[in-house]
Protein backbone atom coordinates (compact mmCIF):
# COMPACT_ATOMS: atom_id res chain seq x y z
CA UNK A 1 0.00 0.00 0.00
CA UNK A 2 1.39 3.16 -1.14
CA UNK A 3 0.43 6.07 0.29
CA UNK A 4 0.40 9.68 -0.88
CA UNK A 5 3.44 11.58 0.92
CA UNK A 6 2.12 13.59 3.86
CA UNK A 7 3.41 17.10 2.84
CA UNK A 8 2.08 20.08 5.02
CA UNK A 9 0.20 20.88 1.54
CA UNK A 10 -1.39 17.97 1.01
CA UNK A 11 -2.43 17.99 4.54
CA UNK A 12 -3.71 21.24 4.60
CA UNK A 13 -5.78 20.43 0.69
CA UNK A 14 -7.02 16.91 2.20
CA UNK A 15 -8.40 18.79 5.02
CA UNK A 16 -10.10 21.87 3.40
CA UNK A 17 -11.76 19.81 1.65
CA UNK A 18 -13.03 17.48 3.92
CA UNK A 19 -13.91 20.45 5.98
CA UNK A 20 -15.59 21.72 3.29
CA UNK A 21 -17.70 18.04 2.19
CA UNK A 22 -18.22 17.48 5.70
CA UNK A 23 -20.23 20.77 6.16
CA UNK A 24 -21.86 21.01 2.94
CA UNK A 25 -23.51 17.62 4.61
CA UNK A 26 -24.12 20.07 7.65
CA UNK A 27 -25.57 22.47 6.14
CA UNK A 28 -27.94 19.90 4.79
CA UNK A 29 -28.84 18.59 8.28
CA UNK A 30 -29.14 21.75 9.72
CA UNK A 31 -31.89 23.15 7.25
CA UNK A 32 -33.41 20.06 7.88
CA UNK A 33 -33.30 20.29 11.36
CA UNK A 34 -34.87 23.89 11.10
CA UNK A 35 -37.31 22.58 8.60
CA UNK A 36 -38.74 20.21 10.78
CA UNK A 37 -39.78 22.27 13.57
CA UNK A 38 -43.08 23.12 11.07
CA UNK A 39 -45.18 20.80 12.17
CA UNK A 40 -48.79 20.83 10.24
CA UNK A 41 -51.41 22.76 12.78
CA UNK A 42 -53.47 19.04 13.58
CA UNK A 43 -50.28 17.65 15.38
CA UNK A 44 -50.90 17.54 19.14
CA UNK A 45 -47.84 17.11 21.33
CA UNK A 46 -48.79 14.78 24.31
CA UNK A 47 -49.22 16.48 27.83
CA UNK A 48 -46.52 18.70 29.18
CA UNK A 49 -44.47 18.44 25.66
CA UNK A 50 -42.21 22.06 25.41
CA UNK A 51 -42.50 24.29 22.56
CA UNK A 52 -41.71 23.18 19.28
CA UNK A 53 -38.84 25.09 19.25
CA UNK A 54 -37.15 23.67 22.66
CA UNK A 55 -38.85 19.87 21.60
CA UNK A 56 -37.38 18.52 19.00
CA UNK A 57 -33.83 19.24 21.18
CA UNK A 58 -35.15 17.02 23.99
CA UNK A 59 -37.26 14.45 22.77
CA UNK A 60 -35.29 11.26 22.57
CA UNK A 61 -37.19 9.38 20.46
CA UNK A 62 -37.85 6.32 22.52
CA UNK A 63 -41.37 5.93 22.60
CA UNK A 64 -42.16 5.75 26.33
CA UNK A 65 -44.72 8.25 26.36
CA UNK A 66 -46.38 6.07 23.33
CA UNK A 67 -45.89 2.56 25.40
CA UNK A 68 -47.52 4.10 28.79
CA UNK A 69 -50.10 5.87 27.46
CA UNK A 70 -53.18 3.74 28.14
CA UNK A 71 -55.68 4.48 25.37
CA UNK A 72 -52.98 4.14 22.37
CA UNK A 73 -53.57 8.12 21.96
CA UNK A 74 -49.85 8.59 21.30
CA UNK A 75 -47.63 7.38 18.07
CA UNK A 76 -44.68 8.10 17.05
CA UNK A 77 -44.07 9.85 13.73
CA UNK A 78 -42.69 7.86 11.19
CA UNK A 79 -40.47 8.44 8.29
CA UNK A 80 -42.43 10.10 5.51
CA UNK A 81 -44.87 12.06 7.91
CA UNK A 82 -44.58 15.44 7.63
CA UNK A 83 -43.37 15.64 11.94
CA UNK A 84 -40.14 14.84 12.89
CA UNK A 85 -39.06 11.05 12.68
CA UNK A 86 -39.63 9.42 16.22
CA UNK A 87 -41.59 12.12 18.01
CA UNK A 88 -44.41 11.44 19.91
CA UNK A 89 -47.69 13.26 18.99
CA UNK A 90 -51.75 12.50 18.35
CA UNK A 91 -54.50 13.36 16.37
CA UNK A 92 -57.40 14.74 18.39
CA UNK A 93 -60.23 14.07 15.70
CA UNK A 94 -58.73 10.28 15.76
CA UNK A 95 -57.81 9.46 19.00
CA UNK A 96 -57.95 12.37 21.77
CA UNK A 97 -56.66 12.59 25.09
CA UNK A 98 -58.34 11.12 27.82
CA UNK A 99 -56.31 13.19 30.35
CA UNK A 100 -55.26 10.82 33.10
CA UNK A 101 -54.78 11.73 36.50
CA UNK A 102 -51.43 10.32 37.10
CA UNK A 103 -50.11 11.51 33.43
CA UNK A 104 -48.26 8.42 32.79
CA UNK A 105 -46.38 9.26 29.47
CA UNK A 106 -44.82 12.70 31.48
CA UNK A 107 -43.88 10.52 34.16
CA UNK A 108 -42.14 8.02 31.73
CA UNK A 109 -40.44 10.75 29.62
CA UNK A 110 -36.60 10.14 30.45
CA UNK A 111 -35.98 13.43 29.43
CA UNK A 112 -38.41 15.84 30.98
CA UNK A 113 -39.39 16.78 26.63
CA UNK A 114 -42.65 15.69 28.51
CA UNK A 115 -42.23 18.65 31.63
CA UNK A 116 -42.04 16.67 34.58
CA UNK A 117 -43.10 20.02 36.49
CA UNK A 118 -46.41 19.18 35.19
CA UNK A 119 -48.49 17.33 37.82
CA UNK A 120 -52.26 18.41 37.23
CA UNK A 121 -53.33 17.23 34.39
CA UNK A 122 -55.93 20.16 34.18
CA UNK A 123 -53.17 22.45 34.09
CA UNK A 124 -51.72 21.10 30.74
CA UNK A 125 -51.78 23.12 27.34
CA UNK A 126 -51.83 20.84 25.05
CA UNK A 127 -53.31 23.02 22.63
CA UNK A 128 -56.39 25.23 22.43
CA UNK A 129 -59.97 24.32 21.12
CA UNK A 130 -61.18 26.87 18.85
CA UNK A 131 -65.07 26.94 17.06
CA UNK A 132 -63.34 27.53 14.23
CA UNK A 133 -65.98 27.06 11.93
CA UNK A 134 -69.71 29.43 13.03
CA UNK A 135 -71.38 28.88 9.61
CA UNK A 136 -71.76 25.20 10.17
CA UNK A 137 -72.12 24.58 14.12
CA UNK A 138 -74.99 23.26 15.12
CA UNK A 139 -75.64 25.29 17.93
CA UNK A 140 -74.84 28.19 15.97
CA UNK A 141 -77.62 27.02 13.69
CA UNK A 142 -80.23 27.73 16.42
CA UNK A 143 -80.12 23.64 17.15
CA UNK A 144 -79.27 22.46 21.00
CA UNK A 145 -76.04 19.90 19.68
CA UNK A 146 -74.06 20.98 23.09
CA UNK A 147 -72.01 17.52 22.54
CA UNK A 148 -68.40 19.70 22.59
CA UNK A 149 -69.58 21.18 25.67
CA UNK A 150 -70.92 18.17 27.26
CA UNK A 151 -67.53 15.78 26.19
CA UNK A 152 -65.70 18.26 27.83
CA UNK A 153 -63.26 17.19 30.67
CA UNK A 154 -64.04 20.81 32.76
CA UNK A 155 -67.31 20.94 31.82
CA UNK A 156 -68.40 24.61 32.02
CA UNK A 157 -64.67 26.02 32.78
CA UNK A 158 -63.03 25.07 29.19
CA UNK A 159 -66.49 25.16 27.01
CA UNK A 160 -69.34 27.65 28.59
CA UNK A 161 -72.77 28.07 26.47
CA UNK A 162 -73.26 31.37 26.18
CA UNK A 163 -76.99 32.43 25.71
CA UNK A 164 -78.29 34.66 22.45
CA UNK A 165 -81.57 35.70 20.83
CA UNK A 166 -82.08 33.59 17.99
CA UNK A 167 -82.98 36.15 15.16
CA UNK A 168 -84.03 33.85 12.42
CA UNK A 169 -86.68 32.18 13.92
CA UNK A 170 -87.68 35.37 16.33
CA UNK A 171 -88.84 33.33 19.59
CA UNK A 172 -85.70 31.01 20.44
CA UNK A 173 -82.33 31.16 22.62
CA UNK A 174 -79.16 29.80 20.72
CA UNK A 175 -76.32 28.40 23.26
CA UNK A 176 -73.05 29.30 21.47
CA UNK A 177 -70.12 27.37 22.58
CA UNK A 178 -67.51 29.91 23.99
CA UNK A 179 -64.12 28.03 24.72
CA UNK A 180 -62.12 29.72 27.58
CA UNK A 181 -58.04 29.49 27.15
CA UNK A 182 -57.81 29.59 30.89
CA UNK A 183 -59.34 26.36 31.19
CA UNK A 184 -58.78 24.15 27.80
CA UNK A 185 -56.16 21.94 27.68
CA UNK A 186 -56.20 20.97 24.17
CA UNK A 187 -57.50 17.49 25.00
CA UNK A 188 -59.47 17.04 22.44
CA UNK A 189 -62.29 15.36 23.68
CA UNK A 190 -64.72 18.24 22.07
CA UNK A 191 -63.04 17.87 18.31
CA UNK A 192 -63.00 14.05 18.37
CA UNK A 193 -66.58 14.03 19.42
CA UNK A 194 -67.98 16.82 16.74
CA UNK A 195 -70.81 14.91 14.93
CA UNK A 196 -70.09 17.07 11.68
CA UNK A 197 -68.44 15.32 9.06
CA UNK A 198 -65.53 17.84 9.69
CA UNK A 199 -65.45 19.15 12.99
CA UNK A 200 -66.71 22.49 13.52
CA UNK A 201 -64.54 22.99 16.49
CA UNK A 202 -60.62 22.28 15.99
CA UNK A 203 -57.45 21.71 17.98
CA UNK A 204 -54.79 23.78 17.16
CA UNK A 205 -51.13 25.08 18.51
CA UNK A 206 -52.12 27.85 21.14
CA UNK A 207 -49.82 30.31 19.21
CA UNK A 208 -52.06 29.66 16.25
CA UNK A 209 -55.29 30.67 18.24
CA UNK A 210 -54.49 33.20 21.01
CA UNK A 211 -54.62 36.70 20.16
CA UNK A 212 -52.38 39.26 22.52
CA UNK A 213 -53.15 42.15 24.11
CA UNK A 214 -50.85 45.02 23.50
CA UNK A 215 -48.68 45.38 26.67
CA UNK A 216 -49.35 48.26 27.52
CA UNK A 217 -53.37 48.35 27.10
CA UNK A 218 -55.64 48.30 30.41
CA UNK A 219 -59.32 47.22 30.43
CA UNK A 220 -60.28 49.71 32.60
CA UNK A 221 -63.19 47.97 34.44
CA UNK A 222 -60.05 45.12 35.45
CA UNK A 223 -58.25 47.65 36.91
CA UNK A 224 -61.63 49.57 38.77
CA UNK A 225 -62.07 45.91 39.82
CA UNK A 226 -58.16 45.23 41.12
CA UNK A 227 -58.13 48.92 42.91
CA UNK A 228 -62.02 48.74 44.42
CA UNK A 229 -63.13 51.70 43.05
CA UNK A 230 -62.57 53.88 39.82
CA UNK A 231 -58.75 55.21 39.11
CA UNK A 232 -59.67 58.99 38.75
CA UNK A 233 -61.18 60.88 41.30
CA UNK A 234 -64.38 63.05 40.19
CA UNK A 235 -65.30 62.02 36.98
CA UNK A 236 -68.53 63.73 35.39
CA UNK A 237 -70.66 60.96 34.26
CA UNK A 238 -72.32 62.33 30.96
CA UNK A 239 -75.99 61.00 30.36
CA UNK A 240 -75.80 57.90 27.92
CA UNK A 241 -77.19 58.40 25.04
CA UNK A 242 -79.92 55.85 24.13
CA UNK A 243 -81.80 55.20 20.75
CA UNK A 244 -84.65 57.26 19.92
CA UNK A 245 -87.63 56.60 21.93
CA UNK A 246 -85.74 55.44 24.87
CA UNK A 247 -86.20 51.78 26.11
CA UNK B 1 -18.20 -28.64 12.33
CA UNK B 2 -16.10 -26.69 10.65
CA UNK B 3 -18.31 -24.36 9.82
CA UNK B 4 -19.09 -24.01 13.45
CA UNK B 5 -16.02 -23.11 14.39
CA UNK B 6 -15.48 -20.35 11.66
CA UNK B 7 -18.88 -18.36 12.04
CA UNK B 8 -18.91 -18.98 15.88
CA UNK B 9 -18.65 -15.42 16.83
CA UNK B 10 -20.68 -14.23 13.59
CA UNK B 11 -23.62 -16.95 14.84
CA UNK B 12 -23.24 -15.64 18.45
CA UNK B 13 -23.39 -11.80 16.94
CA UNK B 14 -26.30 -12.61 15.06
CA UNK B 15 -27.61 -14.12 18.29
CA UNK B 16 -27.23 -11.00 20.22
CA UNK B 17 -28.74 -9.23 17.93
CA UNK B 18 -31.63 -11.18 17.43
CA UNK B 19 -32.40 -11.70 20.83
CA UNK B 20 -32.12 -8.02 21.56
CA UNK B 21 -34.62 -7.05 19.25
CA UNK B 22 -36.65 -10.05 20.07
CA UNK B 23 -36.77 -8.52 23.63
CA UNK B 24 -38.28 -5.16 22.17
CA UNK B 25 -40.71 -6.89 20.30
CA UNK B 26 -41.92 -9.19 23.36
CA UNK B 27 -43.69 -6.09 24.23
CA UNK B 28 -45.78 -5.46 21.05
CA UNK B 29 -46.19 -8.93 19.76
CA UNK B 30 -47.34 -10.51 23.11
CA UNK B 31 -47.81 -7.69 25.50
CA UNK B 32 -44.63 -8.95 27.80
CA UNK B 33 -43.21 -5.47 28.74
CA UNK B 34 -39.71 -6.77 29.65
CA UNK B 35 -38.10 -3.56 27.87
CA UNK B 36 -40.03 -0.79 26.81
CA UNK B 37 -38.78 1.88 24.22
CA UNK B 38 -35.85 1.65 22.05
CA UNK B 39 -32.25 1.76 21.46
CA UNK B 40 -32.02 5.64 22.25
CA UNK B 41 -33.70 5.01 25.27
CA UNK B 42 -35.37 1.97 27.20
CA UNK B 43 -36.52 1.21 31.01
CA UNK B 44 -36.25 -2.56 31.81
CA UNK B 45 -38.69 -4.20 34.09
CA UNK B 46 -40.32 -0.59 34.43
CA UNK B 47 -36.85 0.38 36.50
CA UNK B 48 -33.60 0.06 35.28
CA UNK B 49 -33.40 2.49 32.68
CA UNK B 50 -30.49 3.05 29.92
CA UNK B 51 -29.74 6.36 27.20
CA UNK B 52 -28.27 6.38 24.07
CA UNK B 53 -25.37 8.79 25.16
CA UNK B 54 -24.81 10.08 21.83
CA UNK B 55 -28.84 11.07 21.61
CA UNK B 56 -28.16 12.32 25.03
CA UNK B 57 -25.53 14.28 24.03
CA UNK B 58 -26.44 15.82 21.02
CA UNK B 59 -29.47 17.26 23.64
CA UNK B 60 -27.30 18.58 25.87
CA UNK B 61 -25.85 21.20 23.28
CA UNK B 62 -29.44 21.74 22.01
CA UNK B 63 -29.45 23.44 25.20
CA UNK B 64 -31.58 21.04 26.97
CA UNK B 65 -30.59 19.32 30.37
CA UNK B 66 -32.50 15.55 30.69
CA UNK B 67 -33.66 14.53 34.07
CA UNK B 68 -31.96 12.57 36.32
CA UNK B 69 -33.48 9.02 34.87
CA UNK B 70 -32.00 9.74 31.50
CA UNK B 71 -28.95 10.67 32.77
CA UNK B 72 -28.12 7.71 34.63
CA UNK B 73 -29.59 5.55 32.06
CA UNK B 74 -26.30 7.08 30.23
CA UNK B 75 -24.17 6.53 32.70
CA UNK B 76 -25.23 2.60 32.65
CA UNK B 77 -24.44 2.14 29.01
CA UNK B 78 -20.89 4.29 29.03
CA UNK B 79 -19.51 2.01 31.82
CA UNK B 80 -21.28 -1.29 29.86
CA UNK B 81 -19.06 -0.35 26.75
CA UNK B 82 -16.39 0.71 28.41
CA UNK B 83 -15.99 -2.56 30.05
CA UNK B 84 -17.00 -4.95 26.78
CA UNK B 85 -15.72 -2.20 23.97
CA UNK B 86 -17.47 0.81 22.34
CA UNK B 87 -17.97 -0.50 18.90
CA UNK B 88 -19.57 -3.54 20.35
CA UNK B 89 -22.61 -1.65 20.11
CA UNK B 90 -22.12 -1.71 16.06
CA UNK B 91 -21.06 -5.55 15.81
CA UNK B 92 -23.22 -6.89 18.68
CA UNK B 93 -26.51 -4.89 19.13
CA UNK B 94 -26.53 -2.06 15.86
CA UNK B 95 -29.54 -3.57 13.32
CA UNK B 96 -28.05 -2.21 10.48
CA UNK B 97 -24.71 -3.92 10.99
CA UNK B 98 -27.04 -6.98 9.80
CA UNK B 99 -27.65 -5.53 6.77
CA UNK B 100 -24.17 -4.04 5.94
CA UNK B 101 -22.47 -7.56 6.57
CA UNK B 102 -25.33 -8.95 4.65
CA UNK B 103 -23.91 -6.30 1.60
CA UNK B 104 -20.39 -6.73 2.17
CA UNK B 105 -21.20 -10.49 1.78
CA UNK B 106 -22.47 -10.23 -0.96
CA UNK B 107 -20.46 -7.71 -2.84
CA UNK B 108 -17.49 -10.23 -2.20
CA UNK B 109 -19.34 -13.44 -3.62
CA UNK B 110 -20.27 -11.01 -6.75
CA UNK B 111 -17.03 -9.68 -6.90
CA UNK B 112 -18.19 -6.20 -7.07
CA UNK B 113 -15.17 -4.16 -6.67
CA UNK B 114 -16.34 -0.34 -7.48
CA UNK B 115 -13.82 2.12 -5.89
CA UNK B 116 -15.45 5.09 -4.26
CA UNK B 117 -12.98 5.07 -1.02
CA UNK B 118 -13.61 7.57 2.01
CA UNK B 119 -11.44 8.58 4.31
CA UNK B 120 -11.67 6.16 7.46
CA UNK B 121 -11.54 9.50 9.43
CA UNK B 122 -14.67 11.17 7.61
CA UNK B 123 -16.82 9.62 10.29
CA UNK B 124 -15.42 12.16 13.25
CA UNK B 125 -15.86 14.87 11.09
CA UNK B 126 -19.54 14.23 10.88
CA UNK B 127 -19.83 12.91 14.26
CA UNK B 128 -18.50 16.62 14.68
CA UNK B 129 -20.91 17.75 12.58
CA UNK B 130 -23.79 16.58 14.06
CA UNK B 131 -22.80 17.52 17.38
CA UNK B 132 -22.20 21.73 15.92
CA UNK B 133 -25.69 21.59 13.87
CA UNK B 134 -27.50 20.26 17.04
CA UNK B 135 -25.94 23.12 18.90
CA UNK B 136 -26.62 25.46 16.25
CA UNK B 137 -30.58 24.52 15.41
CA UNK B 138 -31.42 23.73 18.94
CA UNK B 139 -32.26 19.91 17.69
CA UNK B 140 -31.07 16.58 18.23
CA UNK B 141 -29.63 16.77 14.94
CA UNK B 142 -28.50 13.12 13.71
CA UNK B 143 -31.88 11.53 14.78
CA UNK B 144 -33.77 12.86 12.12
CA UNK B 145 -32.04 10.90 9.70
CA UNK B 146 -29.84 8.60 11.58
CA UNK B 147 -30.62 4.74 10.25
CA UNK B 148 -30.20 2.85 13.19
CA UNK B 149 -32.58 4.25 15.09
CA UNK B 150 -34.87 4.59 12.65
CA UNK B 151 -34.19 0.68 11.68
CA UNK B 152 -35.30 -0.31 15.28
CA UNK B 153 -38.36 2.41 15.87
CA UNK B 154 -39.41 1.24 12.98
CA UNK B 155 -39.19 -2.13 13.63
CA UNK B 156 -40.67 -1.96 17.32
CA UNK B 157 -42.91 0.66 16.55
CA UNK B 158 -43.68 1.51 12.79
CA UNK B 159 -41.64 1.48 9.62
CA UNK B 160 -43.56 4.11 7.36
CA UNK B 161 -40.51 4.70 4.73
CA UNK B 162 -37.75 4.03 7.01
CA UNK B 163 -37.53 0.23 4.80
CA UNK B 164 -36.17 2.88 2.15
CA UNK B 165 -33.02 4.56 4.29
CA UNK B 166 -32.33 0.40 4.58
CA UNK B 167 -32.51 -0.29 1.35
CA UNK B 168 -30.26 2.86 0.14
CA UNK B 169 -27.63 1.47 2.80
CA UNK B 170 -27.91 -1.84 1.69
CA UNK B 171 -27.41 -0.46 -2.48
CA UNK B 172 -24.89 2.07 -0.87
CA UNK B 173 -22.35 -0.69 0.78
CA UNK B 174 -22.86 -3.11 -2.04
CA UNK B 175 -22.70 -1.27 -5.32
CA UNK B 176 -21.09 2.07 -4.14
CA UNK B 177 -18.53 1.74 -1.27
CA UNK B 178 -17.17 -0.86 0.42
CA UNK B 179 -18.13 -1.36 4.06
CA UNK B 180 -18.87 2.40 3.38
CA UNK B 181 -21.89 3.31 5.64
CA UNK B 182 -20.38 1.44 9.15
CA UNK B 183 -16.62 1.85 8.66
CA UNK B 184 -16.20 5.10 7.47
CA UNK B 185 -19.09 7.09 7.38
CA UNK B 186 -21.72 6.65 10.58
CA UNK B 187 -21.11 8.88 13.63
CA UNK B 188 -22.60 6.48 16.00
CA UNK B 189 -20.05 3.89 14.82
CA UNK B 190 -17.60 7.37 15.28
CA UNK B 191 -18.91 7.50 18.72
CA UNK B 192 -18.35 4.70 20.24
CA UNK B 193 -15.12 4.43 19.25
CA UNK B 194 -15.01 7.40 21.40
CA UNK B 195 -15.42 4.85 24.16
CA UNK B 196 -13.37 2.12 23.04
CA UNK B 197 -10.16 4.35 23.19
CA UNK B 198 -10.27 3.31 26.85
CA UNK B 199 -11.98 0.45 27.07
CA UNK B 200 -11.42 -3.05 28.46
CA UNK B 201 -11.88 -6.04 26.26
CA UNK B 202 -9.81 -6.17 23.57
CA UNK B 203 -9.03 -8.56 20.81
CA UNK B 204 -5.29 -10.19 21.32
CA UNK B 205 -3.26 -11.45 18.67
CA UNK B 206 -1.61 -13.21 21.11
CA UNK B 207 -0.04 -16.37 19.09
CA UNK B 208 0.79 -14.15 16.59
CA UNK B 209 4.27 -15.95 15.62
CA UNK B 210 1.99 -18.61 14.02
CA UNK B 211 0.55 -16.47 11.64
CA UNK B 212 1.21 -17.70 8.46
CA UNK B 213 0.26 -14.54 5.90
CA UNK B 214 -2.70 -15.75 4.55
CA UNK B 215 -4.29 -12.55 4.87
CA UNK B 216 -7.84 -14.03 5.75
CA UNK B 217 -8.22 -12.00 8.48
CA UNK B 218 -7.81 -8.52 6.91
CA UNK B 219 -10.34 -10.11 4.21
CA UNK B 220 -12.91 -10.05 7.00
CA UNK B 221 -12.32 -7.54 8.83
CA UNK B 222 -14.96 -4.55 8.50
CA UNK B 223 -11.59 -2.13 9.71
CA UNK B 224 -8.64 -4.06 8.64
CA UNK B 225 -6.35 -1.54 9.21
CA UNK B 226 -6.91 -1.77 13.11
CA UNK B 227 -4.93 -5.79 12.56
CA UNK B 228 -1.75 -4.48 11.38
CA UNK B 229 -0.43 -2.60 14.50
CA UNK B 230 -0.63 -5.88 16.47
CA UNK B 231 -0.30 -8.71 14.40
CA UNK B 232 3.04 -7.40 12.87
CA UNK B 233 4.29 -3.44 13.84
CA UNK B 234 4.96 -3.62 17.66
CA UNK B 235 7.58 -6.06 19.37
CA UNK B 236 5.76 -6.05 22.75
CA UNK B 237 2.01 -5.33 22.04
CA UNK B 238 -0.06 -7.62 20.70
CA UNK B 239 -3.61 -6.19 21.52
CA UNK B 240 -5.50 -4.83 18.98
CA UNK B 241 -5.78 -1.13 20.63
CA UNK B 242 -7.61 0.97 17.88
CA UNK B 243 -10.66 2.14 18.45
CA UNK B 244 -12.43 1.56 15.32
CA UNK B 245 -12.04 -2.91 16.18
CA UNK B 246 -15.72 -3.59 16.85
CA UNK B 247 -14.86 -6.37 19.21
CA UNK B 248 -16.95 -8.63 15.97
CA UNK B 249 -14.66 -11.21 16.38
CA UNK B 250 -14.46 -12.53 13.62
CA UNK B 251 -10.53 -12.59 12.67
CA UNK B 252 -10.89 -14.70 15.70
CA UNK B 253 -13.66 -17.17 13.84
CA UNK B 254 -11.76 -17.07 10.43
CA UNK B 255 -7.87 -17.53 11.68
CA UNK B 256 -6.39 -21.04 11.20
CA UNK B 257 -4.05 -20.62 13.11
CA UNK B 258 -5.94 -19.82 15.95
CA UNK B 259 -3.60 -16.81 16.61
CA UNK B 260 -6.75 -14.16 17.99
CA UNK B 261 -8.29 -14.40 20.93
CA UNK B 262 -10.29 -12.11 23.16
CA UNK B 263 -8.35 -10.28 26.32
CA UNK B 264 -8.33 -7.73 28.45
CA UNK B 265 -5.90 -4.75 28.42
CA UNK B 266 -5.01 -4.80 31.91
CA UNK B 267 -1.90 -6.45 31.70
CA UNK B 268 -0.35 -4.80 29.20
CA UNK B 269 1.83 -1.64 29.97
CA UNK B 270 0.45 1.16 27.61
Amino acid sequence: MSKPKLTRRNFLIKTTTTACEVGLLGAGLAFYANQSKAVPPYVIRPPGALLEDDFLGACIRCGLCVRDCPYDTLRLAELGESVAIGTPYFIARNIPCEMCEDIPCVKVCPTGALDHSLTDINKSRMGLAALIDQETCLNFLGLRCDICYRVCPLLDEAITLDTIHNKRSGKHTMFLPVVHSDNCTGCGKCEYACVLDVSAIKIFPSQLVKGQIGKHYRLGWIEQEKAGGSLLEGIMDLPDRLPEGGL
Amino acid sequence: MKWFKTHKFLLLRRITQLSILGLFMLGPWFGLWIIKGNLTASLILDTLPLTDPYVLLQSLVAGHIPEIIGLVGAGIIILFYLLVGGRVYCSWVCPINIVTDAAAYLRTKLAIKTRTKFSRSLRYWILGMTIIVSWLTATIAWELVNPVSMLYRGLVFGMGLAYAMVIAIFLFDLLISQRGWCSHLCPVGAFYSLLSKFSWLKIDASKRKQCDDCMDCFNICPEPQVIKPALKQFENQSLILSPNCTNCGRCIDICEKDVFNFSIRSHVGK
